[in-house]
């Protein structure tokens, strides 16, 4: 019998657990990834990972948090693959348990568990203010363990730039660059797993890693991979505002009792903690008695825009409220908190035990993502899964918090298995595609590289970048109008044609990093449309998808699922409808009994 | 107009391995809270030296930008550290960004650390679970033992701590303070014990703990405040233990 290859690409949660499985089954993986696995942009996941294990007594369920998901996600996502995840919740802790995660523990020598947003149960196992990380490393460990006994080959530093597709539309392997040598590579595989996290580049800053631009996601797309509910993105409501990145404050500070609020009085001159609680205008709770500082992401995150640009309420005029957590003790901030609250002492020279943080929402994650089916991570094109936050299928219209780290493994999980299973009942793996498909993919992109390294022009890639970024912050984010939707898509294709005059400013072939961002850069500007047609086109409010002009959910109309394509080199818009078949929509209202 | 506040930068360039070093000056427009990796960016962004030759932009690892991946590690003023969190408003200017020496140099600031990950390797850094199938729950962990381990798994690889060291040089392959410190993690959670001695012995033989000279550089820079030295003496302890008890067996 042939013996099977996979390739997985990129080295995050769900990346390194599709990389497990696979190995597990006995078949060889090579794994890409931009940086070496351990540097993934999972590593700054903060506040924990959900699953009803109900070890607080409170009567907490897998059905529980599969409802909360649900309506959290405004029942945007198919539902039976929903269940299953969080079904897998309970066990998926106790496999990284035995990873040797050092989880924090109650008395008993148990797993703690905190409170997080969209849920009234204590559902989320932690790890200090540092889960994603501290999961991270545990699969990066076990995947070491694996690479040492031959069954992984890491490519490390080797950046994808497009799957190998065959004549039949079968995906046979990737084309890759080694990001030192620039050097073009093709490399077989019976399938490749996709897992390349999410697109918070294409927003200029947002709370996601460098390497989070969604270039890959974008190559894909336009080699046929199809791209579902593109226009669904989370503005996480609690960062630090920074020129070159808007740092997380966890979910988990309002989990352990932190409250949002502003000074009743816009004029307010005294300092946070000389202003006396009545004249201290705590929005969340009011507006949200039961969840409180807990409500979902997308609902904080409008409430502090409309504190901020209606009320006029922000700190001293800007766009900023405060998240206090100094009534906290501090033994219990250092032991739960300490990982983010360092974020913000050393980055603002501020200790947040003392004084009430800044913050301001910011571009956070990507809910759309690739086309998968609802069975097995498999996208339309045979060969090529996608797990993680490249893929669009669990958080629907809105994430819920703490649910991102357990659908990158339950997704890795399901896809490294189903890859093989597929490859092994392939009945012509890639070693028999021709050797003219990998060629002619090879010489496509050193062109590529060729044409960029060589033209003389007149734009600069970074400047580019950033205008592309302030005009999807500005208009594609928080609050969205057709008109301004229109007028972005007409600035972002105006941007697409200067970035055919773009100069490298850099044409030496050796760890160029200036190409390979050039390369990035031109895939951003493709998604970034994505993202803008698919909010134009969406004629109705949907968790993270707000439009004042049509204020209200529109289940008739838009219970669907916008599935993009790439159609005659242009995005077409297709929709089918979402798997309602478990729990029956209703109204989303957190201001009100559930 | 009143005249715009400057930073001066220095950076070290070398276009590779083979390449000879020079440095480079460039004068940036200062901003509020602004740091080394915004320094890095503005020459990206308008790649021209202070004397106004025009030059490429400074290749340099960054991904996470909050200290958390282990990326941006480099000299500045002199000192190993991260580039994000070098606040430049905290740094004496012009502020010297080199890269770190005890790696070999790939182009510019980028270094090659894979030394560090292949010593991973060599002490089994991991819980040796039997499958990711279902086996219920992992073992019952005292908090106080969460509390020593949790600053121990915080450890970010960025290679700081083998960047100060003496004993990491081109006469030694010293396996450095976070591996050690790694093995000390391993061997404290009750099924990474297990495996103990097999961990102990991968430290001893030529760059292993022996090599340690007592120093202490590595704890002063450690991004993260893990207790470097302390893993250490606790590590040798157990060695020496090890290799007497198997030396009275015989």
């Amino acid at each position: 019998m042939r013996q099977p290859k996979i390739i997985v690409v990129g080295g995050g949660l769900a990346g390194l657990m599709a990389t497990i499985r696979v190995a597990e089954a006995g078949i060889p993986v090579d794994l890409f990834s931009i940086v070496p696995v351990k540097r993934s942009h999972s590593v700054c996941a903060q506040g924990g990972i959900n699953a009803a294990k109900n070890q607080k007594g409170e009567g907490d369920t897998v059905d529980k948090h599969f409802d909360d998901t649900i309506y959290g996600g405004d029942f945007l996502a198919n539902q039976p693959l929903v269940k299953r995840m969080c079904e897998a919740a309970p066990g998926i802790i106790d496999l990284l348990d035995r990873m040797g995660v050092m989880f924090n523990r109650t008395p008993e020598g148990l797993l703690d568990y905190r409170r997080f947003g969209g849920t009234l149960y204590h559902r989320t196992a932690f790890a200090g203010a540092t889960t994603g990380q501290q999961l991270l490393y545990a699969l990066d460990e076990q995947v070491r363990r694996h690479e040492f006994e031959g069954k992984v080959k890491k490519f490390e530093g080797v950046t994808f730039l497009s799957a190998v597709i065959d004549e039949g539309g079968v995906c046979r392997g990737i084309c890759a660059m080694d990001l030192r040598s620039s050097e073009v590579k093709t490399y077989a595989a019976d399938a490749v797993i996709f897992a390349t996290g999410g697109n918070g580049a294409i927003f200029g800053r947002s709370t996601n890693s460098v390497v989070c631009t969604g270039s890959a996601q974008a190559a894909l797309f336009q080699q046929g991979v199809d791209y579902a509910n593109g226009e669904f993105i989370q503005v996480h409501p609690t960062a630090i505002p920074g020129e070159d990145k808007l740092r997380l404050m966890s979910e988990s500070a309002r989990g352990e009792g932190g409250r949002v609020w502003v000074p009743r009085n816009p004029a307010e001159k005294r300092a946070p903690r000389s202003i006396p609680d009545a004249e201290r205008f705590y929005f969340l709770e009011e507006w949200y008695p039961k969840y409180g500082n807990l409500v979902p992401r997308d609902i904080a995150t409008r409430a502090i825009h409309r504190i901020v640009y209606q009320e006029k309420l922000g700190i001293d005029g800007q766009p900023a409220v405060y998240l206090d957590v100094t009534h906290i003790p501090r033994e219990t901030l250092d032991r739960k908190l300490e990982g983010i609250l360092e974020i913000y002492e050393k980055f603002l020279g501020v200790d947040p035990r003392v004084e009430p943080m800044r913050v301001f929402p910011a571009m956070h994650y990507t809910m759309g993502g690739i086309w998968v089916n609802g069975e097995d991570q498999a996208s339309n094109v045979p060969g090529v899964y996608a797990a993680g936050e490249c893929e669009y299928q669990y958080h629907g219209a809105n994430r819920l918090g703490a649910n991102s780290l357990v659908s990158c493994i339950f997704g890795g999980g399901i896809a490294g298995p189903a890859a093989v299973k597929y490859a092994k009942n392939l009945e012509k793996g890639a070693e028999s595609t021709a050797s003219a498909v990998f060629d002619s993919e090879k010489k496509r992109q050193e062109e590529k590289n060729q044409k960029l390294i060589s033209q003389d022009g007149s734009e600069n890639p970074i400047i580019i970048w950033r205008e592309l970024g302030e005009v999807m912050t500005e208009h594609v984010t928080v609050t969205r109008i057709n008109r301004n939707l229109q007028m972005a898509d007409g600035k972002i294709r105006a941007l697409q044609e200067r970035y055919k005059k773009i100069n490298l400013s850099d044409r030496t072939k050796w760890s160029n990093q200036t190409l390979n961002f050039a390369r990035e850069l031109e895939n951003m500007i493709i998604l970034a449309r994505v993202v803008t047609l698919g909010a134009l086109a969406r004629n109705e409010s949907r968790g993270a998808h707000y439009k004042p002009d049509f204020p209200e959910r529109d289940d008739v109309n838009w219970l669907t699922t916008t599935r993009a394509k790439w159609v005659n080199n242009d995005i077409q818009l297709a929709y089918e409808p979402v798997d309602i078949s478990l729990i029956k929509p209703r109204p989303r209202r957190y201001d009100a009994v559930k | 107009m009143s005249e715009t506040k400057q930073v001066m930068v220095k950076v070290k360039r070398q276009a590779g391995p083979k390449e000879a070093a020079r440095w480079e000056e460039f004068s940036l427009k200062w901003r509020p809270s602004m740091n080394v990796i915004i320094c890095l960016r503005d020459i990206a962004e308008n790649p021209v030296t202070r004397d106004g030759k025009k030059t490429t932009p400074i290749s340099y690892d960054s991904n996470c930008l909050e200290e958390i991946c282990g990326s941006c590690a480099m000299l500045i003023n002199g000192r190993a550290r991260m580039a994000c969190s070098a606040l430049v408003d905290q740094l004496e200017q012009p502020i010297r960004i080199e890269p770190m020496s005890k790696f070999p140099l790939v182009r510019d600031l980028i270094v090659d650390r894979q030394f560090m990950f292949e010593s991973l390797k060599r002490v089994k850094a991991w819980i040796p679970i039997d499958g990711t199938y279902h086996l219920g729950e992992g073992p019952r962990v005292s908090p106080e033992i969460q509390e020593k381990g949790y600053p121990l798994s915080n450890c970010i690889t960025c290679g700081n701590c083998l960047e100060v060291c003496p004993q990491v040089n081109e006469h030694n392959q010293f396996v450095g303070a976070a591996i050690i410190s790694q093995v000390r993690l391993f061997n404290m959670h009750p099924t990474g014990a297990m495996n103990k001695s097999e961990r102990l012995s991968a430290l001893m033989g030529p760059g292993g703990i022996q090599e340690c000279a007592n120093a202490q550089n590595c704890v002063h820079v450690c991004p993260k405040g893990i207790p470097l030295t302390e893993s250490i003496a606790e590590v040798n302890r157990d060695a020496w233990k090890q290799a007497l008890l198997g030396w009275l067996v015989g």
